[in-house]
């Protein structure tokens, strides 16, 4: 399937010579630069390296194991729920290292999460969409309008506007996912992570929250992680393939570049040997 | 419309009911409980027939209990079972659930798994070990360390006032104890079964450990914790050997929580083998049966709780 958008810039510079450079990119909102990660003693990335263009989406694909879920982790430091886990080299966020920061409510309100699951927490729809809010402590007006906005950019206000008291799950499962999105972007983070949001919903489902990033990402960068090639065609600008290193056992950025190009002209034979299906 | 010969058939071999042999195994098998439960009340009932009749409903609200003068009331013991059984919960509760949070947390598993089996063994040791213990150690040590102190700073306060090494706060302690094990074993169970999606979009929401578990992981758990509750509230309500050592066996409404008091399964213990005549043993019998009544309506309370909380809830 073709792409819904044309692609109008493509990134300059990827960080590693070897891959595709194309003049004219939007600027970089992550720099992530020789990049290793490791659980315990186990090595899970090994130097990765490329910028994450502002206001696009970008989407990681890659076979199961190679890493993506785990690069996806270091942007917001989620891996410091892993005992044993750590990272090594440089991720920027705006200039600011992520891998050594310690404020991470700031960061995490700033990198946002949404989960392959959807996990509505234990409360009411408002109260789910008010509680990245209420750790900040805003007070009650903001929040107000704060919980119907995001819902509202989530697409799922028409849908639940007169039962906001009810418990969120009660929702679809659909619908719960744009409820998990609403509760991500209720702090307006600047950049958003999703980790196969759609792999648990159906065809209708994925179609919404497909449109629904297209639109969110006038106001933000987002970066999804898809085992759907399709998906990744349709929805992203730029595209970071990785591959499970055979020898090391470890995660490796293969190729990254806009979407157009890596799925149309791919640089490396492994990539297209991948899109083509003619993989493991 | 006429249903084809197939359809039929196959709505023959579906049919959403079981088998009538099968109903009738699972109706037997499921009526065994409360018919158990009920042929006990009855026995109690003739048992205590002559107490029944002779006191009538002022059996329950009667305070005095005196084998000579044969006027005997359940009112205390009801009093002690309750006070006793409620310190325990508000005692071992907050304790257990944090020793269950702490245990249900990832890494040093080595660590988490010793100190859950030790909890785990505390519930192996046998209640009337727990009274010697309460009775030489704990009660003697409370009274010196803690009621002593607490009843002379507090003494215009009536329910803190004078202390005494056997009180209703000794037994709730050691109850507390008992509790514990059950109370923390379940709620770690409870509080680890929370979907990790939870914890982790909590997490990525900015919040912290604290934040996380007061406001996500409890919450979650609640319905679970809850019924860790309802059973030590039970184990509490009907513990016997080891109150009996400690409470004091003092047949009164105690004006503080630091004077001797009794229980309903204390005064049956302590008093079933002396019980001569007709009606001294009748209203020992009918205290089982005020006992019954304790423990069932603490489930039958319980039970509209947990309704009327998972209906606002609905998680
Ligand atoms: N918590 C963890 N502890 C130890 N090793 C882990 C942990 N999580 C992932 N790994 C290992 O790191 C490697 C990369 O895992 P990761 O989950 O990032 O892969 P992925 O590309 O997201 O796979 P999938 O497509 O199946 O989700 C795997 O070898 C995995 O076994
Ligand atoms: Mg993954």
């Amino acid at each position: 399937m073709a792409d819904r958008r044309p692609i109008e810039q493509t990134l300059a510079q990827v960080g590693r010579p070897e891959l595709l450079t194309v003049p004219g990119a939007s600027p970089a909102k992550i720099n992530v630069d020789s990049l290793s990660f490791f659980y315990g003693r186990n090595q899970a990335l090994k130097d990765v390296a490329f910028d994450i263009p502002e206001r696009k989406i970008t989407a990681i694909i890659g076979p199961s194991g190679c890493g993506k879920t785990t690069l996806l982790r270091v942007f917001n430091r989620m891996y410091d729920l892993v005992p044993g886990a750590h990272a090594e080299g440089h991720v920027l966020l705006d200039g600011e290292d992520v891998v050594s920061t310690r404020n991470l409510l700031e960061l995490r309100q700033k990198v946002g999460m949404v989960f392959q699951r959807p996990s509505p927490f234990p409360m009411s729809i408002r109260d789910n969409v008010a509680f990245a809010p209420r750790l900040l402590g805003w007070p009650s007006a903001r929040i107000k309008t704060v919980v119907e906005q995001s819902l509202e950019r989530a697409a799922l206000l028409e849908e639940v506007k007169d039962r906001l008291n009810d418990p969120a799950a009660s929702l679809s499962g659909g619908q719960q996912q744009r409820l998990a999105i609403a509760r991500c972007i209720a702090v307006s983070p600047q950049v958003i992570l999703m980790d196969e949001p759609c792999s648990a919903l159906d065809p209708v489902a994925t179609t919404k929250i497909e449109d629904l990033m297209s639109a969110l990402m006038r106001e933000f960068t987002i970066v999804i992680v898809t085992h759907n090639m399709q998906q990744a065609a349709r929805v992203s600008d730029f595209t970071a393939f990785m591959l499970m290193n055979p020898e090391g056992r470890f995660g490796e950025l293969i190729e990254f570049a806009s979407t157009a190009d890596l799925f149309n002209r791919p640089q490396d034979d492994r990539t297209e040997a991948y899109i083509t299906g003619r993989f493991g | 419309m006429a249903a084809s010969p197939t359809a039929t058939a196959l709505r023959a071999t579906i049919s959403p009911k079981p088998p009538d042999r099968f109903r009738t195994l699972i109706g037997v098998v499921a009526t065994t409980a409360p018919a158990a439960l009920l042929l006990i009340v009855v026995v109690l009932f003739q048992q205590a027939w002559p107490s029944v009749t002779h006191f009538g409903l002022g059996f329950l609200a009667g305070s005095t209990w005196n084998p000579v003068t044969l006027q005997f009331g359940a009112w205390p013991g009801i009093f002690g079972t309750v006070a006793t059984s409620l310190m325990a919960l508000v005692i071992a509760l907050p304790v257990g659930i944090a020793v269950a949070i702490v245990l249900a947390e990832q890494g040093q598993a080595g660590i988490r798994g010793a100190v859950g089996i030790a909890i785990e063994l505390l519930a192996a040791i046998p209640s009337v070990v727990y009274g010697i213990w309460a009775l030489y150690v704990l009660g003697p040590w409370t009274f010196q360390h803690l009621e002593s102190p607490v009843s002379d700073r507090f003494n215009s306060v009536g329910w803190l006032s004078s202390a005494s090494p056997r009180s209703l706060f000794t037994a709730s302690l050691v109850l507390a104890v008992m509790i514990l094990p059950t109370l923390t074993a379940v709620s770690r169970d409870v509080i680890r079964a929370v979907p990790r999606g939870l914890k982790e979009n909590a997490i990525a929401l900015g919040s912290t450990w604290w934040e996380t578990t007061w406001r996500v992981i409890l919450p979650s758990a609640r319905a679970g914790i809850f019924g860790a509750t309802i059973l030590a509230l039970g184990r509490a309500l009907g513990e016997t050997i080891a109150v009996t050592m400690v409470i004091g066996n003092n047949y009164q409404i105690p004006q503080s929580i630091f004077s001797p008091a009794y229980t309903l399964a204390s005064v049956i213990a302590n008093e079933f083998t002396e019980a001569t005549g007709d009606l001294y043993p009748a209203a020992l019998v009918e205290l089982g049966l005020a006992l019954i009544l304790v423990t069932l309506s603490a489930n039958v309370i319980a039970l509209v709780l947990v309704r009327s909380a998972t209906a606002r809830a609905a998680i």
